[in-house]
């Protein structure tokens, strides 16, 4: 029991971490409808990118955290600029290409242009874990995890309250109507494309400083899909609900089954289960049912 | 290229749906064959054994691409379904024809077609959720086949054999005759890629190609007009994953191993860059696409061993390669997508419409 409860407990918290991330993928989403493949690369991009600025330039931590959150900022918007603008109103597989397109680049580059060497970072907080009953807290993921929450309260509150968000949520809706109310929808999907930067940007500096930073950190991507999913594409509170039980489902499967099949079940685990999802209910615990079905 | 196009005319609709669309492509295709016939020795006489057997050794994985991006444009470009897990299909065609040539002791005339079969079994098995979702979902749910084939690969010793995943397999007999140099195995696999050209051809201008065709144009009416869409979604996945088990095979003939690490992920990528920058829903695009990117890491690599060695160390080269490689082909891919979506196919009707005139502008 008590070694569940363990288990549990670190799920949660790795869960919440991909939550983060997978709130960068629902955002896009949410407003213009198009599938980010390179979700995960982007993280790497800004671990990279902290990397670089805190080991080889030896800038302080929040001087870091700002200029990377600049970098991601304005790579966003041109990459929506400059790829996505012009695919607006090609089929949805041209879209997924291009982002396919694009993680390659990130992957092959990224490390060509910020080296290929594993580097650390350190959150501004100490190593000690912290025992709670049961429970381990790494401290790392724990910070990790209030950031994430904070991060869906915020943005909960954009899109239910704020002038903006409320906008946005009509540009998802209806591209043509929201036009014609005098919204005006590409400086809104150049916002959305920017909050995606934001999110991929703190997620990078996160996940960085618990694992190392090197090119690995992009396949934390690969975990987005089962979480939103799961969740439902558009959907906030479904980010963080499919990032929960992904992090406890791998974790407890991790914990129970690899002792026999010879480890890799945190790899395995979240998929069975998105398959099962995608043929039971393809549009997510929370996700508008908006599927054809032809 | 230079040849007149008047004067025939096509009454019905047998003679415009007719394989050869001229009677001088009947000539061209002739004239291919010998070309193609007579490569090998032309490459040792000009350039002697040692580099004859190098450029082979390229139109050989040249030719084994050409048959899997045959297999991945059917699915994508004819049918409108996407596929992010066309290398783990091909790892079960490897896998099952190494363990059937190396367990039982078949030859490949039975393993070849048992690899392609067991792929489209697998195929289909994956395509079952395309008949209810589309676009992004079955994006994801091919890449959720993709991990979870490669998982299984390695982690059960009964697939691949235990150390390293890998399998030996002997080399194929023809009548008795071993397939062993590299232009032996050139006319090996020129074989089975002009079958797959032919088939592919054949089965774009029949009444499941066009069927296809009709899915991916607009699924809704093809519906009202009385196709399966079920059905023929399904054949779609397991066409083109039988296309894909046979990519495998040859490649693990070719090898004589089969290895996992020879159908990751990024290979998936490979065969989609391959039919958007040859040109999707065309069978001269799968080919040129093939050959394009092959032949882009050898550029780029001797490019890189050439002038690459004025900025960086070979030890430094060795990690940049690779690099360099991917990133051109997301590059390619975005540039493709974004200024010339029908691909070097589209680029290479622009010249011949340009020649058909030449010297006058219309």
């Amino acid at each position: 029991m008590e070694f569940f409860l363990l288990l549990m407990g670190n799920g949660i918290l790795i869960g919440l971490m991909y939550s983060l991330i997978a709130l960068g993928f629902v955002l896009v989403y949410k407003a213009t409808d198009a599938i980010n493949f390179a979700q995960g690369e982007f993280v790497m991009l800004s671990a990279l990118i902290a990397g670089a600025v805190i080991v080889v330039a030896g800038l302080p931590f929040w001087i870091a955290v700002l200029i990377v959150l600049a970098a991601m900022i304005g790579f966003s918007f041109g990459l929506e600029r400059v790829v996505l603008r012009p695919l607006l109103g090609r089929p949805i597989v041209a879209v997924i290409m291009a982002t396919i397109g694009l993680a390659a680049i990130l992957r092959g580059l990224g490390p060509f242009i910020f080296g290929v060497e594993t580097r650390s970072i350190s959150l501004p907080v100490s190593d000690d874990p912290i025992i709670l009953g049961p429970f381990f807290l790494q401290p790392v993921q724990l910070t990790g995890a209030l950031v994430a929450l904070m991060f869906l309260g915020g943005f909960t509150w954009f899109f239910l309250k704020s002038r903006m968000g409320v906008a946005m949520r009509a540009v998802a809706d209806n591209q043509q109507v929201a036009s014609a109310m005098g919204i005006n929808v590409e400086r809104y999907f150049a916002l959305a494309w920017a909050m995606a930067g934001i999110v991929a940007a703190l997620g990078g500096i996160v996940w960085g400083s618990m694992l190392g930073i090197d090119v690995h950190v992009a396949l934390v991507g690969l975990k987005v899909f089962p979480v939103v999913i799961l969740g439902g594409l558009d959907s906030i509170p479904g980010a963080v609900v499919g990032g929960l039980i992904i992090g406890i489902v791998e974790n407890v499967a991790a914990g129970y089954l690899d002792p026999y099949v010879g480890g890799g079940t945190k790899d395995f685990a979240p998929y069975v289960l998105m398959i099962l999802a995608l043929m039971v209910r393809p549009y997510g615990i929370f996700g508008k049912r908006k599927i054809e079905r032809v | 290229m230079f040849h007149r196009e008047s004067g025939y005319f096509k009454t019905t609709y047998k003679a415009d749906q007719a394989l050869y669309p001229l009677p001088v492509a009947r000539w061209t295709v002739g004239l291919l064959a010998l070309v193609f016939l007579v490569l090998p020795p032309l490459l040792t006489a000009a350039g002697g054994g040692q580099s004859a057997e190098y450029y082979t050794s390229i139109l050989n994985i040249i030719m084994i691409a050409v048959v899997g991006a045959l297999g991945l444009n059917i699915l994508v470009g004819y049918t409108g379904q996407i596929s992010i897990g066309h290398a783990a299909f091909m790892s079960v065609g490897a896998y099952t024809a190494a363990n059937l040539a190396v367990r039982l002791d078949l030859p490949f005339w039975i393993t070849l077609p048992a690899g392609g079969f067991m792929a489209a079994a697998i195929g289909g098995l994956v395509g079952i959720p395309s008949l209810r979702i589309k676009g992004l979902y079955l994006a994801i749910a091919t890449l959720a086949a993709q991990l979870i084939i490669e998982w299984v690969i390695n982690h059960v010793p009964w697939i691949s054999g235990g150390s390293q995943a890998s399998i030996e397999v002997p080399r194929p007999t023809v009548f008795g005759y071993e397939v062993k140099t590299q232009r032996d195995l050139y006319y090996f696999l020129l074989f089975f890629a002009v079958i797959a050209v032919v088939a592919t051809l054949n089965l774009v201008r029949s009444r499941i190609g066009r069927a296809f065709v009709a899915i991916r144009d607009q699924d809704i009416a093809a519906e009202i007009i009385g196709i399966d869409i079920f059905r023929y979604k399904l054949i779609a996945f397991a066409i083109s994953s039988f296309y894909a088990g046979v990519t495998g095979v040859l490649y693990t003939y070719y090898l004589g191993i089969a290895n996992y690490e020879n159908f990751l992920i990024t290979t998936s990528i490979d065969y989609l860059a391959m039919i958007i920058i040859g040109g999707l829903g065309s069978v001269l695009g799968s080919i040129f696409g093939a050959i394009f990117v092959t032949l882009l890491p050898i550029v780029i690599r001797l490019g890189m061993e050439n002038f690459g060695t004025l900025l960086f160390t070979t030890a430094e080269l060795n990690n940049i390669i690779p690099a360099v490689r991917l990133g051109a082909f997301g590059l390619l891919i975005i540039i493709f997508l974004v200024l010339e979506p029908e691909g070097l196919n589209r680029l290479w009707r622009n010249v011949r419409s340009y020649f058909r005139v030449w010297p006058f502008s219309y």
